[in-house]
């Protein structure tokens, strides 16, 4: 059985290995925080981890993930940059419905991960995969760079 | 037949998976993990024990928890915390001590003020809610202080409250909410209670925080499309491509050949597959080749739906408003004509339509993000023949409603569908399909005529074409052929017009239409606004000192207008592009929905005709406020969404069917593409108005006029058609 | 004076001669081999024609429907989203757009009333039963080598579908590309009209790859370039053609521009799924010549090909250099001015794309080392953004296409911007060649 290093933890699923890893986190492990929202790699909605990367997950098969380590919504907290995003998302109020924020907040992860002071233009590179309809952006740009100086 | 591919050139799994024992095992594997899942997880809040309720919108418990039910949906407006905010602040409770649920479909106790029936929707929340919840938190606290009084013998004046807690100053003692909750549950209430002096207020008008937001940050909020539950199983959906079309024939093999897939349903005008994940339903869906019978609307295009509509805009049309003799007075003199037409549009809510269904036992069991929770029980009762009571609902946080989840076609499908499937089914629609088969906000032609007289206007006659949706959604509303919410905005302008006539033509096509965010104003106020500019430019007049002519009699009109122009400071150029183009800056007005709003957006044209908009300066009097925070998120989010309509939004039909299908032809603005915006509010006392959508209104005027002043061009068809402002067009 | 005239007249006149003989004399697709073309009957081994001897045995309607895949008809008698072999797909030629005609069997709108003899002279000849002749477009130049079994396993195949009633669209040819008479002079001069002939000298292996790519597989029709009469140019072959405004690349035994560096293991995952690590994928209408004809081949007709492809001379082009490496992670790079590019990049590529090009999530996404990323002309990178490929939701590869959200300068620049940051070269093509090919799919 595929096994999978999830938020740190290790985790044996029976998963065919063309499923998209986004379908294999909600559907058979219940982890409902990365969210569906296109499956073509245009909205980020289903962004995770896969060794601190941001990746899209709804074009990930299970089957290319080997051994690296997955991280969702549901453990970013526990990652440096995680942990001040989320808290500057909540000190800013960014969130509106919310449906695209756990993808736009795993993409700012990443990119506070690898650049920890990141200008209007990498933040551009880094964020303008994911959408949100409810149109949060203005402030997305103010919470990461509340958590870059954070 | 030759040999598959797979079998020319190597196994694939899915051959391998049909040679059986493995198979078998790999789905029972698969089964297995969600157990453990499913138990870790609570999908809906727990139900409220009754017994300490003190009315329709509070619950206490003896260990001091408040729940609040609270009547308008969250769906990324606020609401829930804003509507907690009137509670709370009655009350005297902490609102981060507050669990809030949504209403369950109940009409006695949840109908909207505005629409009678339960709905949130055409920003009303705070006109319609604020009010009365206040009243709903200062009765519960008076009853928790009558029988706090009673326990302690003392006379009711002479306690106060603050953060749960009764306190009698003189004696010292106090007793928490919790400990004599039960007993105010049984107190009658009384019939007047006094509502906090203003002056006293600890939230309402405080930018506090929201308290949607934690859990949304850790991926814990569950939205409809979240809920787990034993034995769930998953369905995805393929209706009919072309509009009312049904399916014709379809071999349900290959379907089944998929590994996980459990059943396929074969409805009249729609296929669903039903599997072990959403994943093999989708596989299993792909595999299917379904042959349609396209019916009356195979035909039907894009061109088609424009002139047909533009023909019925030639009249007669139902009156909406008269005043004096428009008609007369525009036979001569100097005289100004123009029509505007707007698109169908779809609202691409992230969360996409979905709905989990368990029907048994002649009942059934929903959940699912509804902004109508009635209409989705009676909806299912219907598709289902049983009684509503029948249905029960559980109405969960929505991934972005904009008036989507107004109409319950996702619930009512899902639930024919749950009827033949045993056990309970998650039905997810694939973003194709939410953009292919939703309903639409209607295509508009607005026609605009008006005379002028020394700069004034002093006829003017506007009539508004297009489909209506109160006509379907509350029939009752639709009166004397003319749809309200389709003349919202035209009916009453926020200028001095003279005489006038509004007046309204419903056309409907095969195309079925609901409300988008800013609803009718998007139409009316945007036709409005350009002509404005349109009369201004061709008279040689600035648009704004044109507008302000206009607004002699109307100060808060007026009041937006004059601090948008300020803080954007209308009168300097608008700054240029890094990448060049054509600049220009454009006003617009709005009153709607209670609020009035000024926006001023500065765009840069390229050679081509790609519009950028650099800045956007919006000014805003929407009464009093609830929130100041929430204010400015929703017109900044409400800014968004205007340009992405108006930039990019279009639906067209070809062949009777969507053209559109998902973000790659359905564009919808990114983080790069946004302009700054810049929010300001005017400190009012005026009854509060609405703002979920009056941003999404007034941006797009802006915008068309701010092309306009670039380019010379004035565009009457939305979105931006970028080939008639190249340059050199 | 006048004699120098006369001399230059004569001398323009062998000039033309010279060039009219050079396009109208072509060596045979195959002469480059050498050897003693022979009869058909007169070479020992049977199975260089018809089906692979994997399906010797197989019955006659397996048969069938395994030449129809070899000889690839479903691509282009299908319309976008239309029934199979219903015909109506486009294509836009410098004359006009001719659409391709509905060949199932119904008898109204369809071929259903053709005989044998009819259909044989349809491929063989370019004749339709009326006598009216077929545009080139049509390949029978390539066809006219099949064997009449194999033409005949085609039309029995095609007798074998459910008729679909769909009226042919007529071509938008203006004069004089409306004659259609003319295409019998044309045919006279480049349809050969005679059926495939071994090289005696050459292996069953070798022979057979030959009959696919050149007869069946009508290889040369995209890959080698046209004279100006429209003709395949044999001297150059297979050093590069276009196919509906994509380009189609050299496959010649080059190193660098050709497949002459790729091992036979690459190749065959080419040509079987369409792709090939750090090679890139097939798209536009070699993607659909995978998906529908090359991907159903047999392992043994696939090493028949790469063994026959191997054997093509090599010749090198300048629309094919060496392939780049790979691109830094950093999505600033001072080299690159081209905001609109970036923000499109950014915004809808990345994602996959990844900002090194190396693929974000999978190997097939990989840009950098594709030869369309390092074509300066970018045709192919503007074509694929346009087009897209693939279907969503499915596992397998997609591409979303996004002519229909971007503009014109958009999509230039986001090409641009691809071969400058992943190519060997900056491309600089530009909003109107995107309009062209825009009209083109
Ligand atoms: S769901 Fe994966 S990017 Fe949209
Ligand atoms: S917060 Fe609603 S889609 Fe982003």
């Amino acid at each position: 059985m595929p096994e999978f290093t999830i938020n740190g933890e290790k985790r044996d699923v029976d998963v065919p290995p063309d499923m998209p890893l986004l379908w294999m986190l909600r559907d058979l492990l219940g982890m409902t925080g990365t969210k569906f929202g296109c499956g073509i790699a245009q909205c980020g909605a289903c962004t995770v981890h896969l060794d601190g990367v941001a990746v899209r997950s709804c074009q990930l098969p299970v089957g290319r993930v080997g051994n690296r380590a997955i991280t969702t919504i549901e453990g970013v907290g526990n990652t440096p940059a995680g942990a001040k995003i989320q808290k500057a998302w909540i000190d800013l109020e960014v969130i509106q419905c919310g449906y695209c924020q756990p993808g736009q907040i795993m993409s700012a992860a990443a990119l506070l991960t690898g650049n920890p002071a990141p200008d209007d233009a990498d933040i551009d590179a880094a964020m303008a995969g994911n959408l949100c309809r409810c149109g949060t952006y203005v402030r997305i740009r103010e919470g990461i760079k509340h958590a870059a100086r954070s | 037949m030759p040999p598959a591919p797979d079998a020319a050139i190597g196994l694939s799994r899915r051959a391998v998976l049909q040679g059986g024992a493995l198979a078998a095992g790999l789905l029972v594997a698969i089964e297995l993990p969600w157990s453990a899942a499913r138990a870790a997880m609570a999908s809906a809040p727990e139900p409220v024990p009754t017994g300490q309720r003190l009315n329709a919108f509070i619950h206490i418990a003896p260990d001091d928890r408040v729940t609040f039910t609270l009547p308008a949906v969250e769906m990324g407006q606020g609401v829930y915390t804003s509507q907690s905010q009137c509670i709370a602040e009655e009350l005297d409770v902490a609102l981060d001590k507050v669990i809030a649920a949504h209403a369950p479909p109940d009409q006695a106790n949840y109908g909207s003020p505005v629409f009678v029936v339960q709905a949130t929707g055409g920003s009303t929340t705070t006109m319609a809610w604020s009010e009365p919840l206040r009243k709903a938190g200062a009765t519960a606290r008076a009853l928790l202080v009558a029988a706090a009084a009673a326990r302690l013998r003392v006379d009711p004046a002479s306690l106060t409250t603050e953060n749960g807690m009764i306190t009698h100053a003189s004696s010292g003692r106090s007793l928490r909410y919790g400990e004599v909750a039960d007993a105010a549950s049984r107190l009658k209430p009384p019939a007047e209670v006094a509502l906090k002096d203003p002056a006293r207020f600890r939230l309402i008008g405080k930018p506090v925080h929201r308290i949607d937001t934690p859990d949304k940050a850790i991926g814990k909020t569950v939205y409809g499309i979240d809920v787990m539950l034993p034995g769930m199983k998953f369905a995805t959906l393929r209706s009919s491509p072309v509009l009312g079309g049904k399916v014709g024939s379809v071999d349900q093999a290959p379907a089944l050949a998929v590994p996980g897939v459990k059943q396929v349903v074969v409805l009249d005008d729609l296929v669903a597959v039903v599997a072990d994940s959403t994943w093999s339903a989708m596989q299993g869906l792909d595999a299917l080749a379904i042959d349609w019978a396209h019916g009356a609307n195979a035909g039907l295009d894009q061109a088609k739906l424009w002139s047909d509509l533009e023909k019925a805009s030639q009249g007669p049309g139902a009156v909406a408003k008269k005043e004096g003799d428009a008609p007369a007075k525009l036979k001569d003199g100097t005289l100004f004509d123009a029509s505007y037409e707007l698109p169908y549009l779809a609202h691409a809510p992230m969360e996409l339509t979905n709905c989990t269904v368990h029907v048994q036992g002649g009942a059934c069991e929903l959940w699912t993000g509804t902004q109508v929770p009635g209409f989705a029980q009676a909806g299912a009762a219907t598709a289902l023949g049983i009684t509503p009571d029948k249905v029960t609902v559980n109405n969960h946080l929505i991934g972005g409603g904009f008036g989507r989840r107004l109409e319950v076609d996702g619930v009512i499908k899902a639930v024919r569908i749950a009827a033949k499937v045993d056990g309970p089914v998650k039905v997810i629609w694939s973003r194709e399909e939410d953009i292919r088969q939703q309903l639409y906000r209607p295509l508009y032609h607005e026609h605009i005529k008006a005379r002028l007289e020394n700069g004034r206007i002093t006829a003017w006659h506007h009539r508004v074409t297009g489909g209506s949706v109160m006509a379907h959604w509350l029939p009752p509303v639709f009166k004397d052929g003319v749809d309200i919410d389709a003349v919202d905005g035209a009916a009453e302008v926020p200028y001095a017009v003279g005489d006038r006539l509004v007046e309204y033509i419903r056309h409907e096509s095969a195309v079925p239409v609901q409300f988008w965010r800013g609803v009718g104003p998007n139409g009316s106020i945007f036709a409005i606004e350009c002509f404005m500019d349109l009369i201004a430019r061709k008279t040689g007049v600035d648009p704004l000192a044109f507008r302000r002519g206009l607004l002699e009699k109307n100060q808060r009109a007026l009041g937006v207008l004059n601090l948008a122009a300020d803080k954007a400071g209308w009168g300097t150029p608008a700054p240029s592009l890094p990448s060049g183009g054509r600049r220009g800056r454009g006003v617009a007005l709005m009153n709607a929905f209670g609020s009035y709003l000024a926006a001023i957006a500065d765009v840069a044209v390229s050679d081509e005709g790609d519009v950028g908009v650099t800045r956007l300066v919006i000014a805003a009097d929407v009464g009093k406020v609830i929130n100041p925070d929430i204010l400015e998120a929703q017109i900044q989010g409400g800014a968004a969404f205007g340009l992405s309509a108006v930039l990019f939004g279009k639906i067209t039909f070809a062949g009777g069917a969507v053209e559109q299908g998902n973000f790659n032809d359905y564009r919808i603005i990114r983080i790069d593409e946004m302009p700054v915006i810049e929010v300001h509010i005017v400190p009012s006392s005026e009854n509060s108005g609405g703002i979920g959508e009056p941003g999404t209104v007034v941006t797009q005027p802006a915008v068309a006029n701010a092309v306009y002043a670039a380019t010379g061009v004035q565009l009457t068809r939305m979105p931006i058609d970028r080939a008639l402002i190249a340059k050199g067009a | 004076m006048r004699r120098n005239l006369l001399l230059l007249a004569g001398a323009i006149v062998v000039l033309a001669a010279a060039i009219i003989g050079r396009m109208v004399f072509q060596p045979g697709p195959y002469s480059f081999a050498g050897g003693t073309q022979v009869e058909l009957a007169s070479y020992p081994d049977k199975t260089v024609t018809g089906v692979p001897s994997e399906l010797a045995t197989a019955d006659p309607r397996s048969r069938a429907d395994y030449v129809i895949r070899m000889a690839d008809c479903e691509a282009c008698h299908t319309a976008k989203g239309g029934k199979p072999f219903a015909g109506g797909r486009p294509f836009v030629l410098p004359f006009g757009t001719i659409y391709t005609p509905n060949i199932t069997p119904d008898p109204e709108t369809g071929i259903g009333k053709w005989t044998d003899a009819q259909f044989l002279d349809a491929v063989h000849k370019g004749i339709a039963p009326d006598g009216s002749r077929f545009y080139p477009a049509f390949p029978y130049a390539s066809y006219t080598m099949l064997t009449d079994a194999d033409v005949l396993a085609i039309k029995a195949y095609l007798f074998s579908l459910p008729p679909v009633k769909q009226p042919n669209k007529p071509n938008t040819f203006g004069f004089p590309f409306n004659q259609r008479w003319l295409m019998g002079i044309w045919s006279a001069f480049f349809n050969s009209d005679k059926r495939f002939r071994p090289v005696r000298e050459q292996g069953p292996v070798w022979n057979r790859g030959a009959y696919l790519v050149e007869a069946a597989g009508h290889c040369g029709e995209c890959h080698t370039p046209r004279n100006l009469m429209q003709a395949l140019d044999q001297r150059s072959k297979f050093a590069g053609g276009v196919a509906e405004g994509w380009n189609a690349y050299n496959i010649t035994g080059d190193r660098v521009s050709g497949i002459g560096g790729w091992s036979d293991a690459e190749l065959a995952s080419y040509l079987s799924t369409g792709h090939s690590q750090g090679r890139g994928g097939a798209s536009g209408p070699m993607g659909e010549a995978v998906a529908l004809s090359l991907s159903k081949l047999t392992r043994s007709d696939l090493a028949a090909i790469i063994t026959y492809l191997k054997t093509v001379p090599a010749i090198r082009s300048d629309r094919s250099p060496q392939p780049a490496g790979p691109a830094p992670a950093s999505p600033k790079l001072a080299s690159i001015d081209n905001p609109v590019g970036k923000r499109v990049f950014e915004g809808s590529c990345a994602a996959c794309h990844a900002w090194t090009g190396a693929g974000a999530i999978v190997e097939e996404a990989r840009l950098t080392g594709v030869r369309a990323v390092n074509d300066p002309t970018a045709a192919n990178v503007a074509a694929m953004i346009l087009n897209g490929a693939g279907k969503p939701g499915t596992g397998r590869p997609y591409m979303p296409a996004f002519a229909a959200s971007y503009s014109d300068t958009e999509i230039a620049s986001v090409a641009n911007y691809v071969t400058a940051r992943f190519g060997a070269a900056k491309s600089d093509i530009t909003p109107k060649e995107v309009a062209r090919l825009r009209r083109q799919n």
